[in-house]
């Protein structure tokens, strides 16, 4: 009998038989009878004016339907990429972005030209065929640089380089704590540009069906409601026009949220060609065009008391947003707000600037934004240790928000919902063997070995909405989630959610929670996701830990609806009232007589028939949307070992211990699946990844898998996985997120550890990536 | 100019005419049909197109289809038997040693060569028999956990237990 068993057990995932066998549906994997294949033609250089575009060879070569240009597609899409306001409303120049470069390109990949073919080499071959005359520009690369008076632009037509400058508190704010303070850290830190690498490049396949006026377009995509509303704004057609079908998709991390030039021109080109339109990205497409994460610097000044109490910060984030505003890429300076991390300060000055320059477009990547704030404060809190000789556990307890303290309203006047920081670092510790750790690391640095020990003490912010919050942000469609919950005459249930998996196991988790709300089987749930023309009106897509916090418990309040309907019919089948029926057990009941009870399956085929209650409508079914009353904050506590080889610079990581409490647990093999991968993400940054341009050229020189490293299996180290369970009071089922809080923790206990190992050498602080030829170069260095 | 291209994939034969630049990842997926080998990259990096050719695990981007004539190929299609799964596609089912699934097959036919190869491999061996296979989701914990699984499986011998093996509930 079904009662509450699912939700907390480890149940094995139900997407997982097709995707092992090969029977997955991957945007590659459609065909649609009669495809021209297109192939894009895209800027070798960072920033030029085009003089000329010559297609009269591409336009003869074998089995092309067509060559098109700018000029083509003017009649075809109106507007401007979408440019979301996020965390900075005022923005100072935010570029004109059209999905085909007419006159000037601004970074290397920018589409200058598009061939149709009747096959996919055809069309490559082709698109290979296209002369362009450019007139180069220079590349504006170096943030400080291009801040300066006189400095090229990324956009010739551009007034600077700023796209914003805002002060979220000002200076004068801190001026008191840092006059009484005892000791001040200032420090420069970096955050590397990365590519997200989804194992699964984007692709489009778009089928405009003239006669109709109707556009089906499958996509790879986390959002595609909101793909949806801005490809039929462009195309010029009603949302009910378009169907947007995102299928299964093999990974996203933030990169396959926001749209792509490619949505609205193979959709616009199955329109002037009649015929489906099929692009798949290559892997140099998406290292080069994807959008990329972090790709900012951080100036940080923090002022403490002798005893470690930590006083106020100062902070100024530099983001290279790239060539264009990315569609949420002002996300990122929600790193400011987060920039206190799990401590009380007297106050906090933050300031975010935003920098154009001719690189791709900078938009959220796993963690966005919070992984940067969690990186910043638990690297100056280290950098106070240090100045102060104090353990770095004895700093962070002295300075931590307090169990009592939630909810607590911090700098910024976000209120953190709940929390028990101390409790997750104490089981962190143990985990770790933190005592015997640091005795180990004493007998090892008197054989001259570099041994350090990182921690990483992290609080997230996630589960976008609220909508008070999230409407300004997206310029004024609030966040919240739809869920619509069927229920067939057999009993049989759908559940439609607005948010998609790509990768999460929704399929399993939100149907977990709907078997076990109604006392069904499993197996008589089915959840659909990522067809817009199925379930509600409009959906938000999975990005910021938010699928679980607002698109679960917008399920559950959605079979709450059809539960309240079917104790109303049960009253009527049991002639009693309303108040007096309990449905439990999946079946319903007159309190007090649970011998004679309809099973939840008889009184979803008795909706159906006849002699309903007086006023009731046939069916059961229900829409529910859920606008959470406040964000969700998980958090937890990171412990990186590493020992630096001297000979060769190489950190390797001995063990990684992560305590996480993201509140209730729907299923828990599922939760540290996320943990693992996104743990391993962080200690790339923080090892091996970063996207590297040549500095005066603007030349990706990180194209392809060879040179952009992604770790394999090799580069793993063993992991010790815990956690603790702070219910979250902002939602029903006391869940927070999971998807971001690998990378948000991991990459500064890995840089802690670094910095702590070579302190000896009295460095004092490494930036990411840190490979071993530069802390060969860094110890090196500090020796002489 | 195409050539004449005849291979057996999962038992059943195919005879095709193709051009002679046409990679066999690509012959698999849009001639053949067969959509559970999958591309990850330009570059023989990631190994998601892994497929055996005559037993052997092969990344069928580095053949043309025309290298194939004659040989006889597995893709992730031709692993379960009817309704059955295969040991190592269960042993990914049951320690969730796929997320997004994109590399998944890829990783089940370089592991079925590895554990074909070397039946009771140590965790070191796992390592480096996969390291040609990439995976952005899983953070590899849990195939290396699948592969053991399977190993046990499939020989009949304990799995031999290691600290990855023993992280997280």
């Amino acid at each position: 009998m079904a009662v509450t068993q699912l939700v907390g057990a480890k149940i094995h995932r139900r997407e997982d038989p097709r995707l092992i066998t090969g029977h997955g549906h991957y945007i590659d994997d459609f065909v649609r009878q009669g495809t021209a294949h297109a192939a894009f033609a895209r800027s070798p250089v960072a920033h030029a004016r085009i003089k000329s575009i010559d297609v009269t060879d591409a336009s003869k070569a074998p089995g092309v339907v067509g060559v098109y240009t700018a000029r083509d597609f003017k009649g075809q899409l109106a507007g401007t990429h979408p440019a979301a306001p996020a965390f900075v409303a005022e923005k100072k120049f935010v570029p004109e972005r059209f999905p085909i470069a007419e006159k000037e390109v601004r970074y290397q990949g920018e589409i200058v030209a598009v061939v149709l073919a009747e096959t996919k080499a055809q069309a490559a071959d082709a698109a290979n065929m296209i002369q362009v005359d450019y007139d180069e520009l220079p590349a504006v690369m170096d943030l400080e640089k291009a801040l300066a008076k006189g400095s090229p632009k990324a956009h010739e037509d551009g007034p600077d380089n700023v796209c914003w400058d805002f002060t979220y508190t000002p200076l004068d704010l801190t001026e008191a704590a840092f006059k009484e303070a005892d000791v001040v850290v200032k420090e420069r830190v970096l955050q590397n540009r990365l590519a997200p690498v989804p194992m699964e490049p984007r692709g489009v396949l778009a089928e405009y069906e003239g006669f109709d006026k109707k556009l089906t377009l499958w996509l790879s995509s986390q959002n595609p409601h909101f793909i949806r509303l801005f490809v039929s704004g462009a195309l010029g057609l009603k949302e009910s026009q378009v169907r947007v079908i995102s299928p299964d998709v093999g990974g996203g991390f933030g990169s396959k949220i926001s749209p792509y030039p490619e949505d609205y021109l193979v959709p616009a080109l199955s329109r002037i060609a009649a015929r489906p339109v099929k692009w798949i990205e290559t892997r140099t497409e998406s290292i080069q065009t994807s959008t990329h994460g972090r790709g900012q610097f951080y100036d940080c000044e923090v002022a403490a008391k002798k005893d470690g109490t930590l006083l106020a910060m100062r902070v100024v984030q530099y983001v290279d947003v790239g060539a264009y505003h990315g569609t949420f890429g002002a996300f990122q300076p929600v790193a400011c707000l987060m920039a206190g991390g799990g401590y009380k300060w007297k106050g906090i000055s933050a300031r975010t600037v935003g920098v154009l320059t001719n690189r791709v477009p900078t938009d959220p990547y796993r963690g966005a934004g919070r992984p940067e704030a969690t990186h910043l404060v638990e690297r100056m809190v280290d950098l106070v240790a240090l100045e102060l000789k104090m353990d770095p556990v004895d700093i962070r307890k002295k300075n931590f928000i307090q169990p009592e303290d939630f909810p607590f309203t911090q700098n910024f006047g976000l209120v953190v919902d709940s929390g028990d920081y101390e409790k997750s670092l104490d089981k962190a510790l143990e985990l770790a063997g933190y005592a015997e750790l640091r005795k180990k690391q004493a007998e090892l640095r008197k054989q001259g070995r570099f041994f350090g020990i990182g921690l990483s003490t992290w609080i997230e912010l996630c589960g976008f909405g609220p909508s008070a919050a999230t409407a300004p942000a997206t310029g004024g469609i609030a966040l919240v989630e739809s869920a619509q919950v069927r229920v067939t005459p057999t009993g049989a249930v759908i559940v439609y959610t607005g948010t998609h998996s790509h990768g999460q196991g929704h399929e399993t988790t939100f149907s977990q929670i709907v078997a076990d709300q109604l006392g069904v089987p499993l197996d008589s749930v089915e959840l659909r996701h990522g067809d817009t023309a199925e379930g509600t009106s409009f959906g938000y897509g999975t990005y910021g830990s938010r699928s679980l916090a607002v698109g679960g418990v917008a399920i559950s309040k959605a079979v709450g609806k059809v539960i309240d309907k079917g104790k109303k019919l049960a009253a009527h089948i049991f002639e009693a009232a309303e108040e007096d029926v309990v449905f439990e057990h999946g079946n319903f009941h007159v309190k007090g007589s649970p011998d004679k009870s309809k099973a939840f399956g008889e009184v979803a085929f008795a909706s159906y028939g006849m002699g309903l209650p007086e006023g009731m409508e046939q069916g059961l079914e229900a829409v529910a949307y859920f606008d959470p009353p406040n964000l969700v904050w998980p958090f937890g506590a990171h412990v990186a070992v590493v020992e630096i080889d001297a000979e060769t610079g190489t950190a390797k990581i001995e063990k990684y211990v992560a305590v996480d409490d993201c509140g209730n647990i729907i299923n828990p093999m599922i939760v540290d699946g996320q943990i693992h991968g996104g743990v391993v993400q962080a200690i790339a940054q923080a090892l091996y990844e970063e996207v590297v341009y040549d500095e005066s050229t603007g030349q990706l020189k990180t194209g392809t898998l060879i040179d952009y490293l992604i770790p394999s299996m090799g580069e793993i180290p063993p992991f010790i996985l815990d956690k603790t369970i702070t219910p979250s009071p902002t939602n029903d089922l006391g869940v927070k997120g999971i998807g971001e809080a690998g990378t948000i923790a991991a990459s500064i206990a890995v840089i802690n550890a670094i910095c702590d190992a070579l302190s000896p050498l009295g460095i004092k602080h490494v930036d990411m990536p840190a490979p071993p030829d530069k802390l060969w170069h860094m110890m090196k260095e500090a020796r002489q | 100019m195409n050539h004449k291209v005849a291979v057996t994939v999962n038992g059943r034969k195919h005879e095709h005419e193709v051009e002679p630049r046409l990679l066999l990842v690509h012959y698999l997926r849009d001639v053949v049909g067969l959509t559970g080998t999958h591309i990850g990259c330009d570059t023989s990096q990631c190994g998601a197109c892994t497929i055996h050719v005559d037993g052997k695990a092969v990344k069928s981007c580095t053949m043309f289809a025309v290298q194939a004539d004659g040989r006889s190929l597995t893709t992730i299609e031709g692993m379960a038997k009817g309704d059955e799964l295969h040991p190592i596609q269960q042993a990914f089912w049951d320690e969730h040693g796929l997320q997004c699934g994109y590399c998944t097959p890829g990783f089940i036919m370089a592991a079925a060569y590895l554990l074909e190869q070397n039946p009771n491999p140590t965790e070191d061996e796992i390592r480096r028999g996969l390291e040609g296979n990439l995976c952005r989701c899983t953070g590899y914990v849990n195939i290396i956990k699948a592969v053991q699984s399977a190993a046990k499986t499939m020989s009949g011998t304990p799995a031999r237990k290691t600290q990855v093996a023993a992280g997280g509930s």
